[in-house]
């Protein structure tokens, strides 16, 4: 059953074909094949990074002002973790599917749902990273004649940064991962390669997709922690 | 899409029928969309989301049995911080898509060997946490435990766990509601669970898909609420009045 299901996959796969024949043909690991064909990956690696920095970037906006909000008003923190808890547990094939009635097939239903999963991590983090400002930064921020609005922006936001990237950071790592799901919602991205029409039986497509995710996921994550340590280089001179 | 306010009005009235229209597929049976065989209904509803509850259950127990000693030895010793913590970071890494398909194509299909992948993606957030629970503890609690005359053996079972307890059920929550996510894709590997209404829509229809994604995201609420209530019902009165 196994080997009429990879059939049609083998049989497109032999047309891209320039080397190694009989490694594929074998259905064996072949990085050759991985190197002679890279092409095919560029355009799902492309759809994956704008899923994932789309989502995260826009998930960051609404977790930003909601916590901004909250950290006014307390009250408030409980019910947006756990409003944000609920969309994080719902799984993101069924998630896809409950918002195709309202958004339709495509990219639009893959990022609704993938950004509702970044919300609660980085809320919690920023409303975290604030709680966690020293009170004598705020009491010396006050001192010299800073405004609420300015002591925000001035001491507790770049204070809270640590804090704050650290919680894009594993949403945007957990992001990678959920988006291979959205060619499930007809949105592309490496997911296609892994399943490869369905079939998930291909050794070295499977590697390769899934190998470019996780690296994806690692090279965000640099960026990331790189972009905080250009943001608080204060903290690199203590540590220093 | 129409702008007016009676488009507007059809557009709610198409979007509620067809959650009605799945409703039905869950409570009555009809012919698959291939013909034939009958599907849907709430025996054949039932059996996936047993099959579900099952490859998940098994899962997460094998996980639960192997992590949880793991990280109370490492928090024990103190020793493997960076490997207690790291394999979280890299199990997040890791597409849950990705390594299904991996045991699929190196391994083969099957309950055992979904089983098996399963638990890979769910000892990670259960190792961390026991090992960080562990570790929280307040290091003078135990050491009047071993002036009272507590065996290593004793600490571990008497204070670093039950004073751990809440956060090592933070991660198995985790996982659980994780790998209840991941067992939707399951029918890619030959196991039946309430993903192949998601993933067959060639058999079940439109209505069965959305009957699907209702009912898959039914089964992770209800799991990350149990869990929580569990995890609520083991937390020490002294630790819930600090939280």
């Amino acid at each position: 059953m196994l080997a009429a299901q990879i059939a049609p996959v083998l049989a497109e796969v032999q047309i891209h074909e320039r080397s190694g024949t009989s490694c594929i043909a074998q259905n064996k690991l072949c990085p050759g094949w991985i190197v002679d064909n890279f092409d095919r990956y560029t355009h799902p690696l492309i759809e994956h990074i704008v899923l994932v920095v789309t989502s995260v970037t826009i998930g960051f906006a609404i977790a930003f002002v909601l916590a901004l909000v909250a950290h006014r008003r307390r009250w408030l923190v409980g019910p947006i973790v756990a409003l944000t808890g609920v969309l994080y547990t719902l799984p993101s094939l069924a998630l896809f599917f409950l918002l195709l009635p309202i958004t339709g097939r495509g990219t639009m239903t893959a990022l609704v749902a993938l950004t509702a999963y970044t919300l609660q991590i980085i809320f919690r983090n920023i409303v975290t990273g604030l709680d966690n400002v020293p009170a004598d930064a705020k009491d010396a921020g006050r001192g010299v004649g800073l405004t609420e609005r300015q002591l925000l922006w001035r001491v507790e936001i770049p204070l809270a940064l640590p804090d704050i990237i650290a919680g894009v950071r594993i949403a945007s790592t957990t992001t990678v991962g959920l988006a291979t799901l959205a060619v499930f919602a007809g949105a592309g991205g490496l997911g296609s390669e892994i399943i490869a029409g369905s079939n998930i039986t291909f050794k070295t497509g499977v590697v390769a997709a899934g190998g470019l995710a996780v690296l994806l996921a690692l090279v965000l994550d640099v960026f990331l922690l790189t972009v905080q340590r250009v943001l608080s280089p204060w903290r690199r001179a203590r540590t220093a | 899409m129409e702008k007016g306010t009676d488009g507007m009005i059809d557009l709610h009235l198409a979007v509620l029928g067809q959650f009605t229209d799945a409703i039905d597929f869950i409570l009555h049976t009809r012919e698959a969309q291939t013909g034939g065989v009958q599907v849907g209904g709430l025996s054949q509803a039932l059996d996936y989301t047993w099959e579900h509850l099952k490859i998940s259950g098994a899962a997460i127990a094998i996980a639960c049995a192997l992590a949880v000693p793991a990280g109370l030895a490492l928090g024990h010793a103190g020793k493997g911080e960076l490997l207690a913590i790291s394999v979280s970071n890299i199990g997040r890494a890791v597409p849950s898509l990705a390594l299904i398909a991996f045991f699929v194509a190196y391994i083969g299909v099957g309950f055992t060997n979904i089983t098996f992948a399963l638990v890979l993606l769910a000892i990670p957030p259960i190792l961390t946490n026991t090992y960080v629970g562990v570790r929280q503890v307040d290091p003078e609690v135990i050491d009047s435990g071993r002036g009272m005359g507590l065996t290593p053996f004793q600490v571990v079972r008497r204070i670093e766990l039950p004073l751990a307890v809440a956060t090592i059920f933070g991660g198995i929550r985790t996982s659980a509601v994780n790998v209840v996510a991941t067992a939707t894709i399951a029918p890619l590997a030959g196991v039946l669970t309430l993903g192949d209404y998601i993933l067959s829509a060639n058999v079940y229809g439109d209505d069965g898909r959305l009957a699907g994604a209702m009912l898959v995201a039914l089964l992770a609420l209800a799991v990350e609420f149990t869990f929580a209530g569990i995890q609520r019902l083991f937390t020490p009165r002294g630790l819930k009045i600090a939280a």
